[in-house]
């Protein structure tokens, strides 16, 4: 359990960095959430809103500054980073992949008027 | 931790346990595996929430039309605002958090007191907010009628505002029915709450009022619901309507599918009950750090193994907000 508390420099200064990009992204979030521009809603990418796709990708990046900035993964040692965060996306992405194919085509059974749904 | 070890005296070799290759300490690496399942179990979640809607991608409830309230603006149409302001305050205790674990390495109690104070502050502001939200949307606001396959149908007016149903019934002043209760029975059952308005109440006053229209979940091509025609209005409601709905419960929902409460109730829940639980871990290592307990150990890293699990905390939110509020 031996930690020395020597090497930690500091860094309050990013701290406030971090901060303050996670708040301009969530920030343009919401606007783009509630003006919605035309030419975003109405262009579609890979069968979703280009919208949501940049979304996505925000969130995405604000997850990256929470886990390597806040959780410190940035300072942890390459074998450790690996196998929480590439365990994790490789699951994740697998799991929405399955279901996301899945509920569509759901979704097109229900179309094809085989089953009365809406009375 | 010394003490419940066998000294073998080959502690520094490679296969005496010298080898330290995530160099990192046993409870943070434990903490961060926990960290990994348990995000595992909530991308289950999120995922599942996605399956939900790819199925019934063309009849979700719109979720700006769901959240729009915000304290101390009633009536006002306020989507994501409130639930912006939720995240500003979870992003912000995260803030002081990594503060506090700073400050730690720096072995600086004071502060390291003052930064969880504020951590706590803010998971409490956030759990209160929760629990505000989640009141308005099992309160519900205009209410709705549904139909015998459980599709929900709304009322609006002919420029397509939303129209509430005390608004729409006419009220049948000669009805004589109480609800049923355990103490008026024999065999002491009662029954569920009365409805405020009966069905009939609500066809009444639809047929008087030549400018309400019925609303149905289905999108159109712009993403809005489709309104439907004057007659078929008047078909659907006196053809399939069974019931009127208040709000949202796990089995009724007026905004739509009740598969959107039941994933709201659920997801939020289990994010919210997270929260919960992490002030009271982060409570706990507070009165340890009051009471100096990390000083006489000489290192606060219990403060950032909670830190972590508050970060990730946050980390959670950063995504339910996006699909529930934004995508």
């Amino acid at each position: 359990m031996a930690h020395d508390t020597a090497h930690h420099e500091s860094n309050i200064g990013r701290i406030w960095k971090v901060f303050f990009l996670l708040s301009v992204i969530t920030i343009v979030e919401v606007i783009l959430g509630i003006i919605k521009p035309a030419f975003l809603v109405e262009t579609t990418l890979i069968s979703m809103k280009l919208l949501n796709w940049i979304f996505i990708i925000l969130t995405i990046w604000k997850a990256y500054y929470i886990t390597w900035s806040f959780m410190h993964m940035e300072g942890e040692t390459k074998g450790l980073r690996r196998s929480v965060v590439w365990t994790g996306i490789f699951l994740i992405c697998y799991l929405i992949f399955i279901l996301l194919t899945e509920g569509d085509y759901i979704y097109e059974v229900f179309r094809g008027g085989y089953k009365a749904w809406d009375f | 931790m010394e003490t419940t070890v066998t000294k073998t005296g080959t502690e520094d070799q490679i296969w005496g346990g010298g080898n330290q290759p995530l160099k990192v300490s046993y409870g943070k690496m434990m903490m961060w595996f926990f960290i990994l399942s348990d995000a595992l179990t909530f991308s289950g979640f999120l995922a599942a929430y996605g399956f939900s809607r790819f199925k019934f991608i063309n009849s979700w409830p719109i979720a700006d039309e769901v959240f729009n309230h915000f304290p101390f603006l009633h009536g006002v149409d306020a989507p994501m605002y409130y639930v912006a302001l939720m995240t500003f305050i979870l992003i912000f205790s995260s803030v002081t958090m990594v503060l506090a674990v700073d400050a730690g390495h720096h072995m600086k109690q004071k502060k390291v007191i003052l930064y969880m104070f504020l951590t706590i502050i803010g998971g409490l502001i956030f759990v209160g907010s929760q629990a505000w939200e989640w009141k308005n949307f099992i309160k519900g606001e205009y209410g709705a009628v549904e139909t015998k396959a459980g599709q929900i149908l709304q009322f609006v007016d002919t420029e397509g505002h939303r129209v509430a149903l005390d608004e729409v019934a006419i009220v049948d002043t000669n009805k004589e029915r109480a609800q049923h209760e355990k103490k008026s029975g024999i065999w002491y059952e009662g029954e569920a709450t009365l409805p405020t308005y009966s069905i009939d109440e609500i066809r009444a006053g639809f047929a008087k009022n030549k400018d309400l229209l019925i609303r149905t979940q289905i999108l159109t091509e712009d993403g809005e619901k489709t309104v439907l025609s004057r007659e078929e209005s008047l078909r659907r409601l006196n053809a399939d309507a069974i019931g009127i709905v208040e709000g949202a419960n796990l089995v009724h929902n007026e905004y739509g599918t009740p598969l959107f409460a039941n994933f709201f109730f659920f997801i939020t829940g289990f994010h919210g009950f997270h929260v919960f639980s992490g002030v009271i871990i982060n409570i706990i290592i507070f009165i340890n750090v009051i009471l100096g307990t990390y000083e006489r150990r000489k290192n606060y890293e219990m403060v950032e193994k909670v830190g972590l699990y508050w970060h990730f905390v946050d980390l959670v939110w950063v995504f339910v907000f996006t699909f529930f509020y934004l995508v």
